[in-house]
Formats: structure tokens, C-alpha cells, sequence
């Protein structure tokens, strides 16, 4: 034993293999629909596919009689006709919130909805039946553009609302006392010819989150607790929710969330189709099993995005910002989700981004539509924000002829200012936009680049090089449950753990953070392996079942190790403190002269000594340990942060755009995040991947799209376009760390930083490839035919309307068509 | 009712089935072969991936009569006597999977890439895995995995675990 710890042997900062991969690679996973208790009876769901009808009549009588058919239920035939879902999050006391029922009753609100369910021996058998099932419409107006929706004499999505505003919720820092006032600041500024007034509108086209596994609940019945298994990301949320929805005993419930296949946000609610099966679970006392179709989860499943961003940023023209206002219309769907509302809330304080903005103002109107609901899609909140803020620096940089980069860094806080108190409020406690951009601009040759652009710009290549550019930081690891209660928000945002010490030394780590993917299982058995000294296979992390870790508040907000993490970390100090009384004693030493070092209690300045396992056989045996103490070395802990941690980065695009064709390229793709100290190199690289791949995606593929009657047109992998690998290069990613100092382990978070940074690096590179042709703006996705025709435009050149019911990415109703930007509805 | 004999994982099975029962329901409600997974209605996505006969196939696009006399490999039977297959052990190394859906499916896809192109660059690995979707790891660990996986079987690092029965017309 060293006095020094040798910091190869640390399993902190290891790339270890992961240790859940083996029953991946094996087949031999667990995903909810492989659980089939025996007696199980399967469920489909009759869907309206009118976005907004009433329902005249519905006839079940065929489908009753069709082979294997236990059943078929409407709302009413469920006893459901008072059950709405839950919203928890109400973000003004005022907050309209309709009634989102299990199946709907008299009017369908949106196109997807379920109607009536059938119950049968096979998922075959139901699915047949529900064919039968013979439902009657009489359609209304679907209201799809949002400020057509907030318009005189709109149809309404729920009339007895009398209004399709749910709410608006504003911060505005001259109020609040922690900025000056924008409206001063714009004042100012267009009186002054020594200031720039730039505002400009972007679109966040609505998303689907499209995890790979579909959603799926299970529900057996018999047994005293009632099983829930369900392809979820929040089972403890799940539990309480189903307590708050239907009233049975929290006690009476056990949720499982077993492997789960992907999440993003896209998991994070409560679902009416899991309060039906948990209902006719009830009702015919036999498990129930509904998984959904890839369409069903596409038409139904929560989407994200949807905002219209209109903001306006004032400068001097010596670059220094003065102002930032930002007005924005959120579309929530045809009705509020868990969380929904916040999702834009979650933005509020990002705008401002990595910036010293001395007055700032935010407001979000919250719409209803008939369009499937939005809520928390990665990221949730804060990339729309990071792409309005990086979108206009750049237009503000063309406003004021400069650099883009140079004039970022003039206006963002310098290392030496951290920690630093934003315009918001927020406290960002370190953090070091200096060193990142330094790194990101030498991995990604910046000037030789830009020489390159210059080049190809001067022989007018048909085939234009771009360069784009985004800084990001986030507020996540959500959240201090102060901060979440004074912003309403249902829930606090503390993570629960346990550990179990066995009698045989072997470890048991119970976290209330529930893994879909992200490797929790390796890299807290990594932090507890060092806590406690022992080796790395000797941990076991148990997860995802309230029966087993029945305190948590889940996995969302880059939250579980900055959260979850800490608790465990908080639980190994305890189980040490009571070792080391245990050791104390058995070692017939002072408490006081007891060192505790990569698992070995010793008597100070001698070489006896016990190893924590000893220990844990010692207070199993509980033959000799001290008066006064409980023979057991387990302990819990629960961790409420103090602060929001912040990570942040800088991410190069190099961006090829073909002016004939409109055909983009990402040439190069170079990042270097700063998530503070990593456990795991290898899960933090990975979980950087797959953000940036989702990020790249909202800029170049993604577009969820409705025609003019309401109904989605991209509801398949069809017409919805996930990237596959041979879209996407290579990315050239680097993390830096620059410790947080808010928490023992100096941890950030990383989970949506990719997703966070990279859709306005994209975007802002194919507009650098265009502009000198005259192109200001091109909506997301920036397929083809938009850059195509933003061209064109930019020519003076007429180009043909595209038919809004066109299939394809950037066609549909979902973005703002330049020939008609009040939207379809007029 | 139609019967269909298939071996699976080298276990015989001879099942009445429907005629319109896909291979893939076939294997994950018949056989509970639930290491094959479902992720889409569109044959897009991939998850399912087994090979027939030796071929990777997208099982939700097979009739489980079609595979009738045939010889289907899943994911579970990738594996010999306990030892993971060279694909199996690069995804574990080269950390090519997150929630672990589209693995088996990727995986088997994987497996009947090399056996078409023993040392595919890295384009030919994102084109011959373009009918695999996976949304976790932006593919760039997959392709790390795919590339160190054809190393691990060059002729003279280690054995392929796997012999494709053969197909006709090799």
C-alpha cells in the first residue's frame, strides 16, 4: 500500500469494455415484448386516421365475434371515461391542459388517436379483429399552423378551451433584476448608427425520436403487486403516474423496465396505451401484453422540435452584443405531454449560450394543433435554443462583415471569468470555450480550409465549400429540485442509490437512474470499483425495477451520472464510514488512526490491516463488532445537486454544397467537448457519436411531415429518414475536461451534447457554402431541393410550389413554405 | 395450416404454421427465439436479420414457409461451444452497440459481409450495412467494429466460428 494512489490501477478514466454488451451480442436480451407470462392475451389498438373528426358511431359487434377475441373496449367499456393523462408540468398557473384520455371519446384530436382496443388470444388475432371494428367520423377542420391556429376565428382543437394558446410563459431579464431590459436595448439600438439591429425567423421542424425498439407494456395481474413491464425510460415516474392516473396504490404496483431499446426523450411518458393495458389487465385478470407497430410509434409516440423562433439580437459594430430577444411559438400537439410545456421553458436559459448578453428576454406561446403531441426529444429545449443563438451570430457576423469564430469569442466568457452568473441567473462554474475552440479549429485545419473556401469561391467551383461553425454549453444533469419547484415542474430532480455489501465481499449497487443504451451498468461499476477498492467484476448495478430499487427519478437531461453517479459515490462514502468503525474495532485501534486505500483498512503507521471484504464477512457474521452500531456496512444516499452542471463545446462542419444540383455534403465533421472528468472514454465518444449522428440528422434528413387534411405523411422508416451508415462519414471528436466544481467528481454530462451542437454547425455551413450566391436563409432539412431552390431564388428565378402531400423530407406543411408563410390554413 | 421443417440454430422443428406467419414471428413466438427483434413493419430497419441458408435475409420479409427444408442462423446460434464469434467479440471491443436493438440484426449483417468481402474499406462497410438502422451510435463504432472484426479473421489471427452452408450458384 501507497500513500499515492497509482492511477493506472484507477478504473476512473478507463476505457473498459461494456459489461451489459454480453447478453446484447448474445440474443440473449429482455426487451418488454419477449416477456410473455403464461396466459398472456395481446391487445391492438383502432386508431382514427382523421387528425380531427367526431366520433358518431363506433360497432364492435363483428370484431366481438371474430376467433380468439376476449374483448372489445371502448373508453366507456373501460370505466376511463374520467381518466386523463398526466402533465406534470404546469408552466403558468394558468396553463390550459384538456383532458388527454386512454382512448377517445366523443371527438378524435389528432390523426393516430386510439379509439376503441381489442383483446385477444394472439397479437394476429387482435390485429384482425380490430379490422372489424367499424367506426364512423364526421370530419371537422384540422388545425395545423400554428399561427393560424392563435388567429381570429380559428378552428379550435378543444372549443370548451376557448382558445388554442396553452399558455405563454416570458423571462425577461430587466424584471427579473439579472440583466438590463431589451426592449431598451433595441430602443437604443436603432436610434444608434453605431449599433446593428439583426432579427431574423428560424424553423424547428418537427421530429421523430424513432428509438429502435417500439414502445411495449406488459401487465400481469396476478401476484399481490401488479407488474408493469414497460420499454420505458422513467419506471419509477411510471409507478407514481400510474397511482396519480387510475388510483391504484402505489404499493400495489411493481414496474419493470427491462432492457430497453433507445429512448432520447422519446420514452419519457406516461402513455395511455400503458394505462389500458394496466386497466384491462384489471379487468380480465390475465396478463395483457400491446406492443406497437413501427407506425404506430411514428403516428402516436411524442414527437419533438416544432418551434418557430423569432429573435432579434442587437451589436455595436464593434461586435459586442447588447441584446437578445427571442419570441417563440411551440407547437404541443393536440395535447399536453408529461412535459411537454417545458420543453421550450428548458431553452429559456440557453439562449444566451456561452455569450455575455447584458439584456435578454424570452417568450414562448405554447399552440395546439391536431398534430400528434411534442415533448422532450434529446437534448429537449436547449438545441433549439443553441441553434437560434448560433444561427443569427453567424447572420450577425454577416451583418457586421467579421469573422464568425473572432466575433464569438469576443462576446463569450473568458476562462478567467468562471465562475460566471449569466444574464438568466444561472451560475456556470467552469468551463473553458478557449481551449475547445483552440483544439477544434487545429484538429479541423480551420485556415487552410478557409483558404480552400476562398479558392473554390473565386474559381466559382460548381461544387462550393462551406464552413460551419456552433459553440454550445447546456444546462443538464437535472436538476436541482429548488430550481425545478420554482419553475413548477411536477417532480424534484434527486437520484436515490444503494449499496449492498454481500457477505462474501461481492458488491451490489442499486441506482434509481434507469439505463435504455447509455452503459450505466460499466461506468458506475467503474466509480464504485474505486470508491470501494474492489474490482471492477465484482460489482453488480441493479436498475430498472421498483421492486428492487424502489427509490429513483429516472434517466433523462444528461442526468445519470452527474445525478445518479454522485449518489453512489455519496452511498460508498457511508458504507466506508461504517467499515472503517467495524475495522476500528476487530483491528483494536482508535477510529481516528484507521486509513481506508483501494479497499484496505489500516492502523496508521503500522502494517496491520483488514480488506474492506473481511469487513463486509465480519458484520455478516456479527459475532464481534462495536456497541452502539447496526452489523451492517449497507447504505443509501440521495443526491439533490446545487446546481446544474455545464458542459460545453466547439464543432467544425466542413460542408460541400453542389449550386446545380443543391446536393450537400458533410465533407468533415471535427468536435472537441468539455464534459469535465470522464469515467469511460469509450461510452462518452460513443454517446457523442450518436448525438452528433442525431443532430446532423435534424439539419440534412428529418422532417416529420403532414399534408393539409392532418395526416402524417412520413409515418414510416419509409418516408421518415433515419440516416443510415452510409450517410453519415466519420467524425473527428475530442473531449477536453475542464472539471465541474459543483459536484466530487468534476462530471458534466454528455448525453445530448452531440444532438445540442451540431445542428446549427450543419446548417450554418451549407449557408456559407451559398451565400456569396446570395442565400440568407434555407429551411431544415436542407435537402436537396431546398438548396436547390433557395438558389434559384437567390437568382431571381422562379421555381415551382412544391405539392404540399409530396413524400419527401422538406416537402410538407411541416416547415414554412416561402410562397406561403402563413401556412396552409388561411 | 401449412408445415414448414426448418432447422434453427441447429435444432430440427417441424410446425404447422399459418401460411402468411412471418419467419421472424415464426422464430420469436414458436421457437421463443426473442434474440431476433422486431423494429419496423417496412423491412427498413434491419433488427431482424437471420441468415437462410447461409444468406443474411430480413426474417419480418420471409414467410416462415419459405424457410421450409432450410437452415435458419440467429444471433443465439452465432456463438460456438461459448465462443463468441469474431463479429460478436469486435462489438464488444470497439463499443458497436448502445440499447443493443439493432444489434443481432447488424451482427448477422455484418457476418454475411465479410463472407462477401473478406476486407471491406470503410465505405464498403457503410454501403453493405446501409440496410441496418441503428439510432445510438452513429454507425462510426460499427464500422470500427465491422473492420477490426475482419482482422480478428483474416487467415492465420483466428478462425471464423462459422461455416455458411453453401449456397447456390457460389
Amino acid at each position: 500500500m501507497t500513500a499515492t494512489a497509482d492511477t493506472t490501477a484507477l478504473e476512473f478514466g478507463k476505457a473498459r469494455v461494456r459489461k451489459e454488451d454480453a447478453r446484447l451480442i448474445t440474443g440473449r436480451s429482455r426487451y418488454t415484448d419477449a416477456i410473455t407470462p403464461p396466459g398472456t392475451l395481446h391487445v391492438a389498438v383502432v386508431r382514427s386516421p382523421l387528425a380531427h373528426a367526431r366520433i358518431t358511431s363506433i360497432d364492435t359487434t363483428e370484431a366481438k365475434r371474430a376467433p380468439g377475441v376476449h374483448g372489445v373496449y371502448t373508453v366507456s367499456d373501460l370505466g376511463a371515461d374520467e381518466v386523463g393523462m398526466p402533465c406534470a408540468w404546469p408552466i403558468t398557473p394558468d396553463q390550459k391542459a384538456p383532458q388527454r384520455p386512454v382512448l377517445a371519446k366523443d371527438t378524435v384530436h389528432f390523426a393516430g388517436e386510439g379509439v376503441a382496443v381489442v383483446v385477444a388470444r394472439s397479437a394476429a388475432e387482435a390485429k384482425d379483429a380490430a379490422e372489424l371494428v367499424e367506426v364512423d367520423y364526421d370530419p371537422l377542420d384540422p388545425v395545423l399552423d400554428m399561427e393560424a391556429a392563435l388567429g381570429e376565428g380559428a378552428t379550435l382543437v378543444h372549443p370548451d378551451l376557448g382558445t388554442n394558446e396553452s399558455a405563454t410563459w416570458v423571462f425577461d431579464s430587466g424584471e427579473a433584476g439579472t440583466g438590463g431590459s431589451v426592449a431598451d436595448a433595441i430602443a437604443a439600438a436603432e436610434a444608434d448608427p453605431d449599433q446593428v439591429v439583426v432579427r431574423r425567423r428560424f424553423r424547428q421542424q418537427r421530429l421523430v425520436p424513432a428509438f429502435m425498439e417500439p414502445r411495449s407494456c406488459v401487465v400481469d395481474p396476478t401476484g399481490e403487486q401488479m407488474v408493469i413491464y414497460s420499454a420505458t425510460q422513467v419506471p419509477h415516474i411510471l409507478r407514481t403516474m400510474t397511482t396519480v392516473t387510475l388510483g391504484i396504490p402505489e404499493s400495489k404496483l411493481r414496474v419493470i423496465a427491462p432492457d430497453v431499446g433507445g429512448g432520447f426523450g422519446g420514452k419519457i411518458g406516461v402513455l395511455p396505451e400503458e394505462m389500458m393495458t394496466v386497466l384491462l389487465a384489471q379487468k380480465l385478470g390475465r396478463p395483457v401484453k400491446w406492443t406497437e407497430t413501427r407506425s404506430e410509434s411514428m403516428l402516436t409516440a411524442h414527437h419533438g422540435r416544432d418551434q418557430i423562433q423569432d429573435l432579434t439580437i442587437t451589436a455595436k459594430k464593434d461586435g459586442t452584443i447588447t441584446g437578445l430577444d427571442v419570441r417563440l411559438l411551440a407547437d404541443m400537439g393536440a395535447y399536453l405531454g408529461l412535459v411537454g410545456p417545458g420543453v421550450p421553458v428548458l431553452g429559456a436559459f440557453m439562449f444566451n449560450a456561452i455569450y455575455k448578453v447584458p439584456a435578454y428576454r424570452f417568450q414562448t406561446t405554447n399552440v395546439f394543433t391536431t398534430k400528434t403531441l411534442t415533448d422532450a426529444y434529446r437534448g429537449a429545449g436547449r438545441p433549439e435554443a443553441t441553434f437560434g443563438i448560433e444561427r443569427i451570430i453567424d447572420e450577425l457576423a454577416v451583418e457586421l462583415g467579421r469573422e464568425p469564430l473572432e466575433l464569438r469569442e469576443q462576446n463569450w466568457i473568458k476562462h478567467e471569468e468562471f465562475p460566471f452568473t449569466t444574464v438568466c441567473g444561472l451560475t456556470y462554474d467552469s468551463g473553458n470555450y478557449e481551449q475547445a475552440t483552440a483544439r477544434a479549429k487545429e484538429l479541423f485545419d480551420y485556415d487552410a480550409l478557409r483558404r480552400e473556401q476562398a479558392e473554390r469561391r473565386e474559381r466559382g467551383d460548381q461544387v462550393q465549400l462551406g464552413i460551419g461553425i456552433s459553440t454550445f454549453t447546456e444546462m443538464c444533469g437535472l436538476a436541482p429540485s429548488r430550481v425545478l419547484g420554482s419553475l413548477a415542474y411536477g417532480a424534484g430532480g434527486w437520484e436515490a442509490a444503494s449499496i449492498r455489501m454481500l457477505a462474501t465481499g461481492k458488491v451490489e449497487v442499486i441506482t434509481g437512474a434507469s439505463a435504455h443504451g447509455q452503459g450505466h451498468e460499466t461506468a458506475f461499476s467503474q466509480i464504485v470499483a474505486d470508491k470501494l477498492g474492489v474490482p471492477f467484476e465484482d460489482v453488480e448495478i441493479l436498475h430498472g425495477d421498483t421492486a428492487s430499487s424502489p427509490k429513483g427519478l429516472d434517466t433523462y437531461g444528461s442526468r445519470s451520472l452527474v445525478v445518479g453517479g454522485i449518489a453512489i459515490t455519496m452511498a460508498a462514502d457511508k458504507v466506508i464510514e461504517k467499515a472503517k468503525k467495524i475495522a476500528a474495532h476487530l483491528l483494536e485501534a482508535d477510529e481516528a488512526d484507521i486509513e481506508f486505500s483501494a479497499g484496505q483498512f489500516s492502523v496508521r503507521g503500522t502494517d496491520k490491516g483488514k480488506a474492506i471484504q473481511e469487513i463486509a464477512f465480519a458484520a455478516f457474521m456479527a459475532h464481534d463488532y462495536p456497541e452502539g452500531m447496526e452489523p451492517s456496512l449497507d447504505s443509501d444516499a440521495v443526491y439533490d445537486p446545487e446546481n446544474f452542471s455545464f458542459p460545453h463545446g466547439t464543432h467544425l462542419a466542413a460542408m460541400e454544397v453542389d449550386t446545380e444540383t443543391g446536393r450537400v455534403n458533410l465533407r468533415h465533421y471535427v468536435c472537441v467537448d468539455d464534459i469535465g472528468n470522464v469515467v469511460n472514454p469509450l461510452i462518452a465518444e460513443g454517446q457523442v457519436h450518436g448525438g452528433l449522428a442525431q443532430g446532423i440528422a435534424q439539419a440534412l434528413f428529418e422532417e416529420a411531415n403532414y399534408d393539409d387534411q392532418g395526416t402524417l405523411v412520413s409515418g414510416t422508416f419509409v418516408d421518415y429518414t433515419l440516416p443510415s451508415a452510409a450517410d453519415l462519414p466519420s467524425f473527428t471528436t475530442e473531449i477536453v475536461s475542464t472539471p465541474a466544481t459543483s459536484n466530487p467528481l468534476g462530471v458534466k454530462g454528455v448525453g445530448e451534447a452531440g444532438t445540442i451542437a451540431s445542428t446549427p454547425a450543419i446548417v450554418n455551413g451549407v449557408l456559407d457554402a451559398v451565400r456569396h450566391l446570395g442565400v440568407a436563409d434555407i429551411q431544415m432539412p436542407t435537402t436537396s431541393q431546398r438548396v436547390w431552390r433557395a438558389i434559384q431564388e437567390a437568382k431571381g428565378r422562379s421555381t415551382q410550389e412544391t405539392p404540399v402531400d409530396t413524400h419527401s423530407p422538406g416537402a410538407g406543411l411541416g416547415s414554412i413554405d416561402p410562397n406561403n408563410p402563413q401556412g396552409e390554413v388561411q | 395450416m401449412a408445415e414448414v421443417r426448418v432447422t434453427v440454430d441447429g435444432v430440427n422443428y417441424a410446425d404447422e404454421v399459418e401460411p402468411r406467419m412471418l419467419l421472424v414471428q415464426y422464430l420469436r413466438e414458436r421457437l421463443g427465439k426473442t434474440g431476433t427483434l422486431i423494429g419496423c413493419d417496412t423491412s427498413n430497419c434491419g433488427a431482424c436479420t437471420v441468415h437462410l441458408n447461409g444468406q443474411s435475409v430480413k426474417s419480418c420479409s420471409v414467410l416462415a414457409v419459405q424457410a421450409d427444408g432450410g437452415e435458419v442462423l440467429t444471433i443465439e446460434g452465432l456463438a460456438r461451444d461459448g465462443e463468441l464469434h469474431p463479429v460478436q467479440k469486435a462489438f464488444n471491443e470497439c463499443h458497436g452497440l448502445q440499447c443493443g436493438y439493432c444489434t443481432p440484426g447488424m451482427i448477422m449483417a455484418a457476418v454475411d459481409l465479410l463472407g462477401d468481402n473478406p476486407d471491406p474499406d470503410e465505405g464498403e462497410v457503410r454501403e453493405g450495412i446501409e440496410g441496418n438502422l441503428c439510432r445510438c451510435t452513429g454507425y462510426q463504432n460499427i464500422v470500427r467494429s465491422v473492420q477490426r472484426a475482419a482482422q480478428m479473421m483474416k487467415p492465420g489471427a483466428s478462425a471464423p466460428t462459422e461455416t455458411p452452408a453453401p449456397v447456390a450458384g457460389d
